[in-house]
C-alpha cells in the first residue's frame, strides 16, 4: 500500500463525512426551524400534490429562471442536466455489476462531460461579461466555476489525452466502500481530477451548493395555497395564543 | 436629511436594462423615528450602545424563528436571474436596488458571524463585520425595498427578498433605527385605531356626510353604518377610503353594493382601519395585534362575515395570516370564505344577477388593470387559481366597455410595483418613488397610446395614494387613478332591483 493510496483513502473518508454529516446536518437545521406564516408565492397550487407537481418542474425544468432569464436558464440547465449523466455514468466506478442504466447511459454521459463544460463556460462568461453579474460576483462565486470546469476537464482528459487504468481506479472505489483498499493508480491527471472531486464535496455544505437541498425548503415554493382553509401556526407563535379573546 | 432635487426618468417605448450607476440613491433615507414614536411600539428610542452584538444577537434569534430567513441567506447561487426584476433597480439603476444585492446587504453579515467560510475567508465568500457604515447601507437600501415580491417570482428558488428585508427592519427596530413614517402609524393605530388618527366620532361625521352626498346623487337612502351589532357583515377597510381622493369613491361603492344586494353590513370604530403596518417592519407581534382589533370587533359585534376593503397589503395580512394570528374564524358563518375580499362579495352578487350596472355610464372611460403587488404575489381570491386576476378583471369588464391589459410582464404575478409599498409611501421618499413607479408608467403610456386608456383601476390604498402622487411627474393626469368600486359605483343603478 503506497502512501498515496492511504493519503487519497482518507481524504475520500473524510470528504465523504463532511458531505453526509455537513449536509444531514444542514437539512435537519432547515427542518427544525419554524415557518411562522404562509407566504407561497403566486401561482401557488391549492393542494400538497400541486405542490408536489409544482416543486417538480422548478427542479427538473427550473420553470422559474425560464420565466425570468433564457440565457441563464439555457446554461445553467444544460450544465445541470449533463452534470446528472456524468454522475450517472461515474456510477459504473462504484457499482459491480453494473447497472443496467448506467451502462446504457455510458455513451451519453460522456457527451454530457463536454457539455458541462460547455454550460460551465457560459454561465463563466456571463459572470465575467454581464455587467449586473459581475457586480454580484464574489471570489468564490468564480472559483466554484473554476473548480467545476477544473473537474470537467480533467476528466475528459483521461478519456481523450492520457488514459487512466479505470480498472484499477474502480478497484480502489470498490475498496474505498468495502474497506478493502486497493493501489490507486499514480496518474498525475486521475490525482487532480479526484484531489478536486474530494475538495467539492467537503465545501458543499458550506457554500452556495446548499441551493440544492435549500429549493425543497424555500416557503415561497413548498407551500399550498390553503391559509383560509387550515390554520398554520408555529410553535413559537402558539404561546401567544393565551392573551386572546 | 433634505429633499434633493431629482429629474423624473423619461419613458422609453421599450423597457431596457439600466447600466450599473454606483451609488445613485445611496443618499435616499427616510426620516428617522423619534425617540417618543420608537418607545411605543417598545423598540429603543435611539441607537443603544452595544448596537453590534444586539444586532447580532437579533439576527441570531430571527434565524432560528423564520426558516425562509435561514434558507434564503444561504440559497442563492448569485445568477442573477433577479437582477433585473426590482423596479427600484429599474428606475434608478443603483446596483444595490438589485434584489440580490439588496440580500447581499444582510447575507455578507449572516457569513460573517454564521457561517464557517465566512468566520474564516470572510474575503473568499464577500462576508464582512458589521460596521456603522454596513448598518447605514442597511438602513438606506432596506428603505428602498417594498417588500412586493416581484424578484421572489423570477428566483429559481424563489428567494424572498421582502423576507430579508423585513428581518433587516426588524433588526434596526430592535436597536433603536426605526423608519418614522411606518412607526409613527403603527403608534397611531394602537392609540386611535386607524392609519390617518381619525377618531370615532369624526368618523362618524363623515359617514353620515357621504350618505347625504349619496342621496344627493342617486335619490337613494344607501348607508354608511358604524357599529351596527348584528350585521351580517362587517367591512374593515383602509382608512384612506374614508375621505382620501380617489379611495372615498370605492367607499361609496361598496357601500352601493351592499345596499342594492340587500346585505346588512357595518364598519367598525374599533377596527376602523384595514391596513397593517406590522407586515412593513417585518414585526410578527406588531401584526398580531393590529389584526386582533379585526378580531375583537367581529365579536363584539357579532358579525356573520367579514370583509376586506380595498387595500393590497391588508388582503395579503387578511387573507394569508389572518387565520394564523387572529384565528380560527369558527364564529363566523362558514359558507363563506373568512375573511373575504370585497371584489369576492361583489363578484358573487354579480354572478347571481344581484345588481344593475349599466356599462355606459362609464363610457367616458377607457380603463386598464394594475394588479397591486401583495395583492397579486401574497394572496389570492375566489378558491380557484388566479382568482385574484381573474376577480377583479370581472368586475372591472362587468361595468365598463372599454378595458384594456398593460403588457403581460407588467401584470398578473409579474406586476410591478407602484413604487410606494412597503412602507415607503412618505415624502421624504419622494425620489425613491417616482424612480421606481418607471416601469409601470412606461407599461401605462403603452396602453395610453395604443388604446387612449384614461383610467388606471387598482384595489390598493397604497396604489391610489402613490400613483395620485407620481402621475403627475410623468405629465399623465392624477385623475387617472382609481378604484375598482369607483367603477362599480358609477355602473350601479340603484333603485332599479328593489
Ligand atoms: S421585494 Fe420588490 S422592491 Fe424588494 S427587492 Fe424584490 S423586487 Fe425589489
Ligand atoms: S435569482 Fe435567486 S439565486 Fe439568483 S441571484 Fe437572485 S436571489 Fe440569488
Amino acid at each position: 500500500m503506497t502512501v498515496l493510496t492511504i493519503c487519497y483513502a482518507l481524504v475520500f473518508y473524510a470528504a465523504t463525512v463532511l458531505l453526509v454529516g455537513g449536509l444531514a446536518w444542514k437539512i435537519a437545521d432547515y427542518a427544525r426551524t419554524p415557518v411562522p406564516l404562509k407566504i407561497p408565492s403566486t401561482p401557488a397550487p391549492p393542494s400538497t400534490g400541486g405542490v408536489a407537481l409544482r416543486m417538480a418542474r422548478e427542479v427538473v425544468l427550473f420553470e422559474s429562471l425560464f420565466k425570468s432569464s433564457k440565457w441563464i436558464w439555457g446554461l445553467g440547465w444544460l450544465f445541470h442536466v449533463a452534470l446528472a449523466l456524468v454522475l450517472l455514468r461515474h456510477l459504473r466506478y462504484f457499482t459491480e455489476p453494473v447497472w443496467t442504466v448506467v451502462a446504457l447511459a455510458q455513451p451519453f454521459g460522456l457527451y454530457a462531460g463536454f457539455a458541462m463544460i460547455a454550460g460551465l463556460a457560459g454561465l463563466w462568461a456571463r459572470r465575467l461579461l454581464v455587467e449586473r453579474i459581475r457586480y454580484i460576483s464574489t471570489p468564490s462565486d468564480h472559483l466554484m466555476l473554476v473548480l467545476l470546469i477544473a473537474i470537467g476537464v480533467t476528466g475528459l482528459g483521461m478519456k481523450y489525452v492520457s488514459h487512466t487504468d479505470v480498472v484499477a481506479v474502480k478497484a480502489f472505489m470498490l475498496g474505498l466502500m468495502y474497506f478493502d483498499w486497493q493501489p490507486l493508480p499514480a496518474d498525475p491527471t486521475l490525482l487532480v481530477h479526484l484531489a478536486l472531486v474530494a475538495a467539492l464535496m467537503a465545501i458543499f455544505p458550506v457554500s452556495k451548493l446548499l441551493h440544492a437541498p435549500g429549493i425543497f425548503f424555500s416557503p415561497t415554493r413548498n407551500q399550498a395555497d390553503d391559509s383560509r382553509e387550515r390554520r398554520h401556526l408555529a410553535p413559537w407563535a402558539e404561546k401567544l395564543e393565551k392573551a386572546k379573546p | 436629511m433634505a429633499v434633493v432635487e431629482f429629474e423624473t426618468p423619461r419613458l422609453k417605448e421599450y423597457p431596457v436594462i439600466p447600466i450599473l450607476q454606483a451609488g445613485a440613491m445611496a443618499h435616499s433615507q427616510p426620516f428617522a423615528a423619534a425617540a417618543p414614536i420608537q418607545k411605543a411600539l417598545g423598540f429603543p428610542g435611539e441607537l443603544v450602545e452595544d448596537w453590534q452584538e444586539q444586532a447580532i444577537a437579533k439576527m441570531g434569534e430571527l434565524l432560528g424563528k423564520y426558516r425562509s430567513l435561514k434558507v434564503y441567506l444561504d440559497t442563492c447561487v448569485h445568477c442573477g436571474a433577479c437582477s433585473d426584476k426590482c423596479h427600484y433597480f429599474l428606475g434608478t439603476g443603483d446596483p444595490k436596488n438589485m434584489p440580490v444585492a439588496r440580500q447581499d446587504l444582510m447575507r455578507k453579515v449572516y457569513r460573517r458571524y454564521f457561517t464557517f467560510t465566512g468566520k474564516y475567508f470572510p474575503k473568499l465568500v464577500g462576508a464582512e463585520d458589521l460596521t456603522r457604515e454596513v448598518l447605514a447601507e442597511w438602513y438606506t437600501y432596506f428603505n428602498q425595498c417594498s417588500e412586493c415580491r416581484r424578484c421572489s417570482v423570477f428566483c429559481p428558488y424563489g428567494i424572498d427578498t421582502a423576507e430579508i428585508t423585513m428581518a433587516a427592519r426588524e433588526i434596526m427596530d430592535s436597536i433603536g433605527m426605526g423608519q418614522k413614517y411606518s412607526n409613527e402609524i403603527i403608534g397611531k393605530v394602537h392609540k386611535i385605531g386607524n392609519n390617518l388618527g381619525l377618531p370615532g366620532p369624526a368618523l362618524e361625521d363623515t359617514l353620515a356626510g357621504l350618505e347625504e352626498d349619496i342621496k344627493d346623487a342617486t335619490g337613494a337612502d344607501v348607508k354608511l353604518p358604524l357599529d351596527v351589532q348584528g350585521a351580517e357583515v362587517m367591512l374593515v377597510t383602509p382608512s384612506a377610503d374614508f375621505f382620501s381622493e380617489p379611495h372615498v369613491e370605492s367607499l361609496i361603492g361598496y357601500a352601493k353594493v351592499f345596499h342594492q344586494a340587500g346585505i346588512s353590513w357595518t364598519l367598525s370604530s374599533h377596527a376602523s382601519e384595514a391596513g397593517n403596518f406590522g407586515l412593513f417592519i417585518g414585526n410578527y407581534e406588531q401584526m398580531r395585534s393590529i389584526s386582533m382589533r379585526v378580531r375583537e370587533a367581529a365579536l363584539e359585534l357579532g358579525v356573520r362575515r367579514i370583509a376586506v376593503g380595498e387595500c393590497g397589503h391588508a388582503w395579503r395580512v387578511a387573507y394569508s395570516f389572518w387565520n394564523t394570528l387572529i384565528g380560527p374564524f369558527d364564529f363566523l358563518d362558514q359558507n363563506y370564505p373568512v375573511p373575504q375580499h370585497i371584489c369576492e362579495v361583489t363578484y358573487d352578487l354579480i354572478r347571481r344577477g344581484a345588481l344593475t350596472l349599466d356599462k355606459a355610464a362609464n363610457d367616458h372611460r377607457i380603463v386598464t388593470f394594475h394588479d397591486s403587488c401583495n395583492v397579486a404575489r401574497g394572496s389570492s381570491m375566489g378558491n380557484m387559481p388566479r382568482g385574484q386576476f381573474i376577480i377583479p378583471r370581472e368586475i372591472i369588464r362587468a361595468c365598463v366597455n372599454n378595458f384594456h391589459d398593460m403588457a403581460p410582464e407588467s401584470i398578473y404575478e409579474s406586476t410591478f410595483c407602484c413604487g410606494g409599498g412597503g412602507g415607503l409611501l412618505t415624502d421624504d421618499l419622494i425620489e425613491l418613488r417616482v424612480k421606481g413607479a418607471l416601469p409601470r408608467m412606461e407599461a401605462l403610456k403603452q396602453v395610453v397610446d395604443e388604446h387612449g386608456v384614461n383610467f388606471m383601476a387598482t384595489i390598493c390604498a397604497i396604489c391610489k395614494a402613490q400613483f395620485g402622487k407620481v402621475l403627475p411627474y410623468y405629465k399623465f393626469d392624477m385623475d387617472m387613478v382609481g378604484g375598482v368600486h369607483q367603477l362599480v359605483s358609477s355602473a350601479i343603478r340603484l333603485g332599479a332591483k328593489q
